[in-house]
């Protein structure tokens, strides 16, 4: 079909070859080292982002403080709340998706490599942009929430900052969402209809629509912001007769749908976990996928709970209310499916397990907490205390975190081919559950006592001290835990245990493939016939309703004996104990599914076969456009010239990237 | 495209959409959000004038009208242009789609002297609140025109490359949905902000 086009290899536009070493991250396109890119970066404004939850700590160990000034402690609490929210939740939750999602739903890479590579750039040159302003001259310091006209206070150019900086961030972040939309609608293997996707694809697939609906919204606020800060406009000055509720609602109606962004993905590692290690499938598939669906929708409705103090009148606080009550109800659907989940299956407490419970219980307390402030009388006393702070901490840190952390001990091994060790992980698991409700729940009494957030100082003798320096000795006790982690990689690293293609005797088909899986997934695209396929071709049900492994020359073909043989003296209703002491599979990988059962089926995958796998090469120009972006942010601050540049590159790294040889677009 | 068919007795695991046509589509989605907040905004500020010119001391409907007309014909050329790219004329689509960045073109130009009209009358960013909505808006939109226009160029490079045909009629077809796209945003922004009266 390619007679019109013959690309001509090599000369100005000729594409990167190299398969290791520095260049090949830099100029890579494959779904699995972009995934593990993120991750990394992730992790790493994980460690900042928490130094900065320690100084904030430090500093309110005791009354009376003197670590940090007060400039510096409002530089420290809005680039800490920035940091977790943009630079750590998300693109966590991107890395997972990045790396599961073509596996999960049997492609070979997502639908646009080179987009998927440039997310990432833009999302790196983000947080570098955000985080130059601390050399330059002051970092944001107006809150996350950025609330105009306060943001406009013009003493150091940290808003601006702030404002160009989400702004590139929301680019990845849409980017990245409409790679993974196309993704998902489009590139299902055979048979893998939307019924049968696991819940994690299902959940990027929402949180994708969000960010695409959500990011443009905040980029007006945005851009309104700047052209305040920079340019003289009159958006938010009240001064000239601005309305100073705009921003509010603006930032507010991408606000909460951001918070849906940010626990949605959990969710969906949580469905993924708990099924896995409780034996049984996901309770209540159908209504998991819906309440996520109905989440996402209402949540469109219910922003201005965020300003029930801001006067909007009674009919507006009341309506407000009302719906946020409502948004409860199928996030309790989901607390109630989770359970089911658990409910009589043989629990095997794996650290991926605990994390997960440790979601679901953390999550029910910040759920909890987030009702009473939608009773508006109540959220009266609240807002502005710690007792939101406690609130947020406990969704995001209790339900985002340790669901990222359930993900990363359960798909560390497909990532890496090595186990984390199970001891050293349940001992962070235990750390960091002790610690954070060492920290967090005394917010709850603070704020109930009155004590405000976002204060640089707490004055003694008001009942604030002993609940402060417990949270503070919490906050360390959870840095001693990441520490721990980070011991966990190294270990495994060294020493780590061979994983084997399905280390968890799970259910999705990303297990299928060898780990770490081949650069182009499997070596046939997989026939899907179930929810839970892989399952089902290591198990059939028994007429009595049990599941019985099949063996070698049954529908799987090419099991490692090893865990046939796990299952045959080791039956499904074993108890909890036995399975801890699994044995990591250390055979080796076993070769991807091939088996000749599946040919027949599988015509595309075969044709590809005969002619070789067609993988995207890498390019040169995500990296160079994405690299545009900040160029762009500093001219707007500083000078047109560098304005110029940066457009400069954009325009080049763009017909570059249109004109390189097709050999992608197989 | 690509060979991954499912066989027939499978059920379908892909809209049968374009890739490329597809991510248009949620990129464009995406951004009737943008536009909408930015129209909000233009909405709640069209009367804080402050002390400066309102927009009965500064419209100027005709010209306007003739500008947006010449918009809309870039719309019908584009058309003509995916229709010869997909009948194997080259030339022709090269032509058209010069016409089209051309009618573009004209109307950036009459943006430019509007603004530059607005501007001698007292009208700036920093007048009023309704000033800020009103340039920023119709910048926004002018520059989505501008990106436009690019696009434009580069298809007419890609074509000098040897790229797209009958078979590969795709990139047009994907900036043309995106021109389309910035054309009935402005007749929705020509509405507001022209058509109904302000007071
Ligand atoms: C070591 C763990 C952490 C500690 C000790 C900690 C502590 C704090 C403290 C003391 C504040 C400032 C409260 C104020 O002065 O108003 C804060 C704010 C905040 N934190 Fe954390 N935090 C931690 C982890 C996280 C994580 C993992 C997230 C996100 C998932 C997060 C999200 C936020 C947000 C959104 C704010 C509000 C920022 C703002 O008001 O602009 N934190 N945190
Ligand atoms: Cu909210």
């Amino acid at each position: 079909m390619a007679t019109a086009v013959a690309p001509q290899q090599g000369g100005l536009f000729a594409r990167p070859t190299a398969k290791t070493g520095w260049w090949s991250w830099m100029t890579t396109v494959d779904h699995k080292k972009i995934g593990i890119l993120y991750g990394v970066t992730a992790f790493f404004f994980f460690i900042v982002g928490g130094v900065e939850a320690l100084l904030i700590r430090a500093q309110l160990a005791t009354p009376n403080g003197e670590v940090l000034s007060p400039a510096v402690y409002n530089q420290l609490f809005t680039m800490h709340g920035l940091t977790m929210i943009f630079f750590v939740v998300i693109p966590m939750g991107t890395a997972l998706m990045n790396f599961l999602l073509p596996l999960m739903i049997g492609a070979r890479d997502v639908a646009f490599p080179r987009l998927n590579a440039f997310s990432y750039w833009v999302f790196l040159s983000a947080g570098l942009f955000m985080y130059s302003a601390f050399l330059l001259g002051g970092a944001p310091d107006g809150g996350w929430f950025g609330y105009a006209p306060l943001s406009l206070d013009p003493v150091t150019d940290g808003m601006t900052y702030y404002s160009l900086g989400l702004q590139i961030a929301g680019i990845a972040s849409l980017a990245g969402a409409i790679n993974f939309i196309v993704t998902i609608i489009n590139m299902r293997a055979p048979g893998m209809t939307l019924m049968r996707m696991p819940v994690f694809v299902w959940m990027t697939l929402i949180t994708s629509f969000l960010l695409l609906f959500a990011v443009p919204v905040i980029g007006v606020a945005l851009w309104e912001l700047m052209f305040d800060r920079l340019f003289g406009a009159n958006f938010f000055d009240p001064a000239a007769g601005a309305d100073p509720l705009l921003w509010q609602h603006l930032f507010w109606l991408f606000g909460h749908p951001e918070v849906y962004i940010m626990i949605l993905p959990a969710m969906g590692i949580v469905s993924e976990v708990l099924p896995a290690f409780s034996r049984k499938p996901l309770f209540g598939y159908p209504a998991i996928v819906f309440s996520g669906a109905a989440i996402a929708f209402m949540g469109w409705g219910v922003w201005a709970h965020h300003m029930f103090a801001a006067g909007l009148g009674p009919v507006a606080n009341s309506a407000f209310a009302l719906s946020t009550m409502f948004i409860a109800v199928p996030t309790g659907v989901k607390i109630f499916n989770w359970i089911g989940t658990i409910w009589g299956g043989s629990v095997r407490l794996t650290t991926p397990f605990l994390f997960s419970a440790g979601f679901v219980s953390m999550f029910i307390i910040g759920g909890l907490s987030g009702v009473t402030h939608s009773i508006v009388p109540h959220d009266a006393q609240q807002t502005d205390t710690y007792y939101v702070v406690g609130h947020l901490h406990y969704v995001l840190f209790g339900g985002s975190i340790f669901g990222l952390f359930s993900g990363i001990y359960y798909w560390w091994p497909k990532v890496f081919g090595r186990l984390l060790s199970e001891k050293i992980g349940k001992f962070h698991f235990l750390l960091m559950l002790v610690g954070f409700n060492l920290t967090f729940m005394p917010f709850h009494i603070l704020g109930l006592l009155g004590m405000p957030r976002r204060q640089y100082y707490f004055p003694a003798n008001r009942g604030f001290e002993v609940w402060n320096l417990l949270a503070s000795i919490g906050a360390f006790t959870i840095a001693v835990s990441i520490l721990v982690f980070l011991y966990n990689v190294a270990v495994s690293r060294k020493k780590g245990e061979a994983a084997g293609a399905d280390p968890w005797d799970a259910r999705t088909l990303e297990w299928m493939t060898t780990s770490p899986p081949p650069e182009h997934n499997f070596d046939a695209i997989p026939v899907v016939r179930h929810r839970d396929d892989f399952w089902y071709r290591k198990y059939i049900t028994t007429p009595e309703g049990e599941s019985a492994r099949v063996f070698a020359g049954g529908a799987a073909s090419d099991e490692e004996q090893h865990s046939s043989e796990a299952a045959s003296d080791e039956p499904p209703s074993s108890s909890a104990e036995g399975a801890s002491d699994r044995e990591p599979n250390t055979a080796g990988a076993a070769p991807p599914e091939s088996s000749s059962e599946e040919r027949p089926h599988a015509g595309a995958s075969a044709e590809e076969q005969g002619h070789g796998i067609h993988l995207p090469s890498p390019s040169y120009f995500p990296l160079l456009t994405a690299a545009g972006m900040p160029v762009i942010g500093y001219g707007f601050i500083y000078s047109p010239i560098l304005l110029a540049a940066g457009a400069v590159m954009l325009l080049v790294g763009a017909f570059g990237w249109v004109l390189e040889p097709p050999a992608e677009e197989a | 495209m690509s060979a991954a068919h499912p066989p027939a007795e499978h059920p379908h695991t892909s809209t049968g959409l374009d890739n490329a046509k597809l991510a248009m589509w949620a990129f464009l989605g995406s951004e009737c959000l943008f536009f909408g907040s930015f129209i909000s905004t233009y909405l709640l500020y069209r009367n804080v004038t402050g002390d400066g010119p309102t927009s009965a001391d500064l419209y100027d409907i005709p010209y306007t009208s003739i500008s947006s007309f010449v918009l809309l014909m870039s719309s019908l050329t584009m058309v003509l242009a995916l229709s010869s790219v997909q009948n194997g004329d080259r030339r022709a689509m090269r032509i058209w789609l010069m016409a089209t960045a051309f009618l573009g073109l004209t109307f950036i130009g009459g943006q430019v002297f509007e603004f530059t009209t607005f501007v001698e009358e007292g009208l700036t960013l920093s007048t009023s609140a309704f000033g800020s909505s009103f340039f920023v808006l119709t910048g926004f939109h002018g520059a989505h025109v501008t990106i436009g226009i690019l696009m434009l160029l580069g298809l007419t490079v890609m074509s000098s490359f040897g790229r797209l045909g009958p078979d590969d009629s795709r990139p047009v077809e994907v900036v043309g949905l995106y021109w389309h796209f910035v054309d009935i945003v402005w007749i929705v922004i020509f509405t507001v902000i022209y058509l109904i009266p302000s007071g």
